[in-house]
């Protein structure tokens, strides 16, 4: 079982290293990456180190190549494919059909991994990637459960990834635009859920008040947990009601649920948050290689208590296990 | 301490001195850190790319002043209270919280979420202040004693029972912590 981390600079990429990663993943800093956030990810040169720094301690290392390539400027995303593989990366996580082809045609040494942002939720749509553009792993979006993921897995030869830990997207991923609704900017083109010249906090009264593009996301108590102010895991009042329309403020904890997965015929376990600190990466990963480490040698896994790392500080098995509302 | 620095507490008996002590001296060795810490770490400006010319407001709450960083300029000031610029972004918590955060043992996030940090203003410059930081893996005991060498010695000596008496975490852990 493979451990696939994340890493928003350098220093988080050397911390997950060295907490155990089997498998990091990051990306460059401009709109070829899904995680594309002021201050995070690498430049060619700090991508060619890093590479250095994984391969010597025996990890890989992946490259995000995950937003939709925008018409008439296409070479951006091309030339980060190259940089990519003449840096050493061990693959390359991809999204956009074209730019799978443009990989397949141009780079066909470089291992190419099905990203999230592609949607592939069943085996014809993995087997088409699979054949069409010589993918060899598919990281399923975060909607399936646990026999929909060992379903799927009897029907085709690639290798599939999923996320276990961090931020829980319940959309069709790379389908959602629910976010340009109030900010004009959406992760597949712009690579970020909520962009962050969007999120507004304010301290009203007592409250601590979140705001994306203008909008109300949240309102806590000042010192009670407070989330990222996400759009699908705003709370809003509509008429007399006040809720959570699409889900929760929790991110995702699937620790418990980690032999099941193995059972399912899962290859890969990624950890979510190229946003997040080397303290949080460090300490994630060196949770979930504890929980590799026993399985492999045929131990039950330890019990993880990670929820105050965890937006809003509760967790959830998402979909994995999970009767939708 | 507890890990998420919201209740730990400068102790009165380093707090109440400092209510007294006047700001020119204090922003002076700051400005001195600041100059030294961003010329040992260029990378830090580069990341945070086109906020360089923000001000940031560093509102540590159990301190009697507050900061504001000019990263520009490489500039460190202090202000009394209530007469601190408004900056174009503000970032509040404690002395513990900012140390936990900077040295890499706590997660910028996770204070976040927790009501140990607030932020105001610019959300983007935070975040790429934050990240810019947290890429450095700075030791602030180490940029004090570089930028302000007659400082070493006795800084050395006092980090230890400093750390015992305050449960601050004043340096960098030798190893990782988590």
């Amino acid at each position: 079982m493979e451990l696939v981390c994340p890493a928003g600079t350098p220093a988080a990429l050397r911390a997950a290293v060295d907490a155990g990663a089997h498998c990091v993943y990051c990306g460059f800093a401009d709109d070829t990456n899904a995680r594309n956030f002021p201050g995070l990810n690498f430049s060619r040169a700090e991508l060619d180190s890093a590479v250095d720094y994984a391969h010597a301690r025996g990890a890989k290392v992946l490259v995000a190549i995950n937003t939709f390539p925008t018409a008439g400027n296409e070479g951006l995303w091309r030339s980060a494919v190259a940089d990519a593989e003449a840096a050493g990366a061990d693959a390359v996580i991809l999204a956009d059909p074209g730019l799978l082809a443009h990989a397949a045609e141009h780079h066909p040494d470089l291992r190419r991994h099905l990203s999230v942002q592609a949607a592939a939720a069943n085996p014809d749509a993995i087997n088409f990637y699979a054949s069409a553009f010589g993918v060899r792993r598919v990281v399923l979006p975060r909607v399936l459960s646990v026999d929909e993921i060992a379903a799927i897995n009897r029907e085709i030869d690639v290798e599939t990834e999923v996320f276990v830990f961090g931020g829980l997207c319940v959309m069709a991923e790379g389908r959602c635009s629910l976010s340009s609704y109030a900010t004009g900017r959406s992760p597949n083109m712009n690579g970020v859920c909520s962009p962050p010249e969007h999120v507004d906090y304010s301290q009203e009264g007592g409250d601590s008040v979140a705001r994306l593009g203008g909008f109300t996301i949240h309102r806590t108590h000042k010192g009670a947990a407070a989330p990222y102010p996400t759009l699908c895991k705003g709370c809003f009042t509509s008429e007399d009601k006040t809720g959570h329309v699409f889900e929760d403020a929790v991110s995702l904890d699937a620790s418990a649920l980690v032999p099941r997965l193995v059972n399912a015929g899962v290859t890969a376990l990624k950890i979510e948050g190229r946003q997040r600190s080397r303290a949080y990466v460090a300490q994630i990963v060196r949770a979930f290689r504890a929980v590799t480490d026993a399985l492999d040698a045929g131990r039950a896994p330890p019990a993880l208590a990670l929820a105050r790392l965890s937006e809003g500080q509760a967790a959830t098995t998402g979909a994995y296990a999970k009767t939708w509302r | 301490m507890q890990r998420d620095g919201k209740d730990l507490r400068i102790p009165v008996i380093l707090s109440v001195p400092m209510q007294i002590l006047p700001l020119w001296p204090v922003s002076a060795a700051l400005d001195l850190l600041a100059r030294s810490l961003l010329r040992a770490h260029p990378e830090i400006l580069r990341r945070i790319d086109k906020y360089q010319n923000h001000h940031f407001v560093l509102d540590i709450t159990d301190l009697p002043f507050i900061l504001q960083l000019d990263p520009a300029r490489a500039g460190l000031r202090a202000f009394r209270r209530g007469a601190a610029p408004a900056g174009d972004a503000r970032i509040a918590g404690t002395f513990a919280a900012f140390l936990a955060m900077l040295h890499g043992v706590e997660d910028g996030d996770t204070l976040y979420f927790s009501g140990a940090l607030q932020i105001e203003g610019d959300t983007s410059a935070v975040l790429a202040l934050r990240n810019a930081l947290d890429d450095a893996e700075l030791d602030l005991s180490a940029e004090i004693a570089s930028a302000l060498p007659a400082l070493s010695a006795p800084l050395r000596a006092a980090l230890a029972p400093l750390e015992r008496l305050t449960g601050l975490h004043l340096r960098r852990p030798a190893q990782e912590v988590y």
